[in-house]
């Protein structure tokens, strides 16, 4: 069902939710960001639709909610061992269809490959989503290119524009608290892009050929391997295990896992002291294969959902969705060499 | 030809090597201005100067090579300059009313470099309205990061900039970034305790590296701006060295104060005899001990609960 709502009456339902839901959207985070006097958004608990940012593009991804960046286990003692109460409340979520898309890549990487993950899947399931329509593309983002610009599989869709909240409610369990505040019932679809100024074409004939490609080396000097790029990715799935010992009582500790990103140092060491990629361009070359080509061999789709945050946060200018096109050069330049 | 030097140089124009020629000192605190004033630069040294400007080494501008009589002209058409600079004036017309408190000088800041903690333009702007015009003595000077790319050190007043970091432990992942960057560009104030991060007061320089090497946000900047003060660093002649800590986590206000204290603490002991009336200040604490400076400078002080105050101070430097 559509609705139109005032600002007022969507700040109702916000509140109305607020009793069994957590609410969490792209918020202004006031001299958030690295340099001083610069601020940052990311995903935050929000009281009301002001405190939403829809104007800009959000710094980090709502992955952190599904995916705690640093997130306890269990704790253990010598002879127990316990895991934390998963959160009581129920959540919603403000996105756009890039990041919703996103949703569908950590579903399968956590919970459709091989076992399921028990952590992901509590969290998982105390959520709702509601879609935030883009009526434009910001500069780095090849939604389209990717086809992740529209979606279906939200609960919600929420756009703002002159003549009130305009909202799709697919969730039947929500349709009263619209429409006993609603202005007008009226069919209404999500605004999304249909064109972007950033594009990408990722080549049909693309093969694991292309580690041979010479397209890799410039990145050696290039990046600084910080992971700023794994971060910030709303796709990006990989965690390392910490065991710690509490330092006053070393027979108690817990183990936690956190964020990893296969382009910083460590990712890679195994035991025994070895460790693969070292240089930073087969780093790359790793990161940006899995997200167009391993991840799609096996999912049929592309990992990468064309969000451009990576291109956004890089601080030595490295742009993913040019990478990508480098590629067809990259398959020409290989195939030369075997020919 | 008949001139008082003494109240040419108080309206900041320079007795030079050429007899009959002054050259014209134009303030630009913290070297910032606008470009359109540029212009007006230009016509004042094409049309009164011999042509030519120099940048001086406390980001002003001078220009030569103007003939005594034409100092009223060059005064009308500072005017302008003075107005849009925000200059405190005396009276409108007549040029600068002073010129022993020197341009306050600052490093680019955080209107343009990442490292910056805080906007020194818009600081030294501050202290130049609280300080000018006064004939004593003064450089103050402003870093926006402990690189000390200003040089804050050698000045009467040194302030550089620094943030407190933040951390917030839910969200690092122990990439080992900050403590990396720290041990290799500052101080070496963060190891890793148990997958994550600790930070030694004691050690930090509020420089803000971590904050800038953190990939995840886990260091974010402090919302209050803090200041290191140091203290009386001098160029000169006859024992010039670099200004100490005196205090480390300090915040605009108590900088501003202790500042315009130390006007009245000069204006008490300064040496009436000294060669033109000059002295550093460096000297006259020297001469009436640390002490007595710490109680005139620190009057009506209040400072922030996070400030560190280093005392007494003792300076090197080089002795002849």
């Amino acid at each position: 069902m559509g609705y139109i709502l005032g600002l007022k009456e969507i700040n109702e339902v916000l509140l109305h939710w607020k009793k069994d839901y957590v609410i969490y959207a792209p918020k202004l985070i006031p001299d958030g960001g690295a340099c001083s006097d610069t601020d940052s958004i990311h995903y935050g608990e929000i009281q009301s639709i002001e405190e939403i940012v829809f104007d800009r593009k959000s710094d980090f991804s709502f992955k952190e909610i599904l995916l705690p960046i640093s997130e306890t286990l269990f704790y253990f003692t010598e002879d127990s061992v316990m895991e934390p109460a998963a959160p009581e409340k129920q959540a919603i979520v403000f996105l756009r269809s890039c990041d919703l898309h996103a949703v569908k890549r950590l579903d399968t990487m956590y919970l459709h490959n091989g076992g399921e993950d028990p952590y992901y899947k509590r969290l998982r399931d105390r959520v709702k989503f509601i879609l935030m329509g883009c009526e434009e593309s910001f500069e780095s983002c090849f939604c389209v290119d990717m086809e992740t610009n529209r979606t279906e599989d939200y609960h919600a869709s929420l756009d703002l524009s002159e003549e009130g909240v305009r909202i799709d409610n697919k969730n039947s369990d929500w349709d009263e608290v619209f429409a006993s505040r609603c202005l007008e019932e009226r069919d209404v679809i999500p605004n999304y892009v249909t064109e972007t100024e950033t594009r990408v074409s990722i080549p049909d004939n693309l093969s694991l050929d292309i580690m041979k490609s010479t397209m890799w080396n410039q990145y050696d000097s290039r990046c600084i391997g910080c992971g700023r790029c794994n971060f910030v990715c709303p796709t990006c799935t990989c965690f390392t295990m910490q065991d710690i010992f509490y330092t006053d009582n070393g027979k108690a500790g817990e183990r936690r896992r956190v964020w990893a990103s296969c382009m910083t140092d460590g990712f890679t060491d195994v035991a025994g002291g070895g460790s693969y990629r070292k240089n930073n361009g087969q780093r790359m070359r790793f990161k940006v294969l899995h997200k167009v080509y391993d991840y799609k061999k096996r999912n049929g789709i592309p990992m990468c959902v064309g969000c451009g945050r990576c291109d956004d946060v890089c601080p030595e200018y490295i742009s993913f969705s040019h990478c990508i096109n480098q590629l067809e050069h990259g398959m020409k330049e290989v195939n030369e060499d075997e020919a | 030809m008949d001139i008082n030097t003494k109240e040419l140089k108080k309206n900041a124009f320079r007795i030079t090597k050429h007899r009959g020629l002054t050259a014209s000192r134009i303030r630009v605190p913290g070297g910032y201005l606008d470009a359109k004033l540029l212009s007006m630069i230009q016509n004042i040294a094409e049309t009164y100067g011999n042509g030519t400007v120099q940048i001086t080494s406390r980001q002003g501008f001078e220009i030569p090579g103007i003939p005594f009589a034409d100092i009223p002209k060059v005064n009308a058409l500072l005017q302008p300059i003075i107005e849009e600079l925000d200059i405190n004036q005396a009276e409108k017309g007549l040029g600068y009313s002073a010129a022993g408190t020197r341009n306050i000088t600052a490093c680019i800041g955080n209107n343009v470099c990442p490292y910056a903690c805080y906007n020194t333009t818009n600081f030294a702007k501050r202290i130049e309205k609280a300080i000018f015009p006064n004939n004593l003595h003064f450089k103050v000077a402003l870093t926006g990061c402990p690189n000390d790319c200003a040089k804050v050190r050698m000045h009467d007043f040194g302030i550089m900039g620094m943030t407190l970091p933040h951390y917030d432990a839910d969200r690092c992942v122990n990439c080992g970034a900050c403590i990396k960057a720290c041990k290799r560009k500052s101080t070496g104030a963060l190891t890793s305790v148990n997958g994550k991060v600790a930070r030694n007061h004691e050690s930090c320089i509020g420089c803000g590296e971590c904050v800038l090497a953190c990939p995840t946000r886990a260091w974010t900047r402090s919302r209050e701006k803090f200041y290191r003060l140091t203290l009386l660093g001098r160029t000169g002649k006859k024992n010039p060295r670099l200004g100490e800590d005196f205090i480390k986590w300090a915040d605009e206000d108590s900088i501003l104060k202790i500042i315009l204290n130390t006007y009245d603490y000069v204006a008490k002991y300064i040496d009436l005899t000294a060669p033109g009336g000059k002295e550093h200040i460096g000297y006259i604490v020297d001469r009436t001990g640390f002490e007595e400076f710490y109680h005139w400078a620190m009057k009506d002080v209040s400072l922030p609960e996070e400030a560190d105050v280093y005392k007494p101070l003792y300076w090197k430097g080089v002795k002849y």
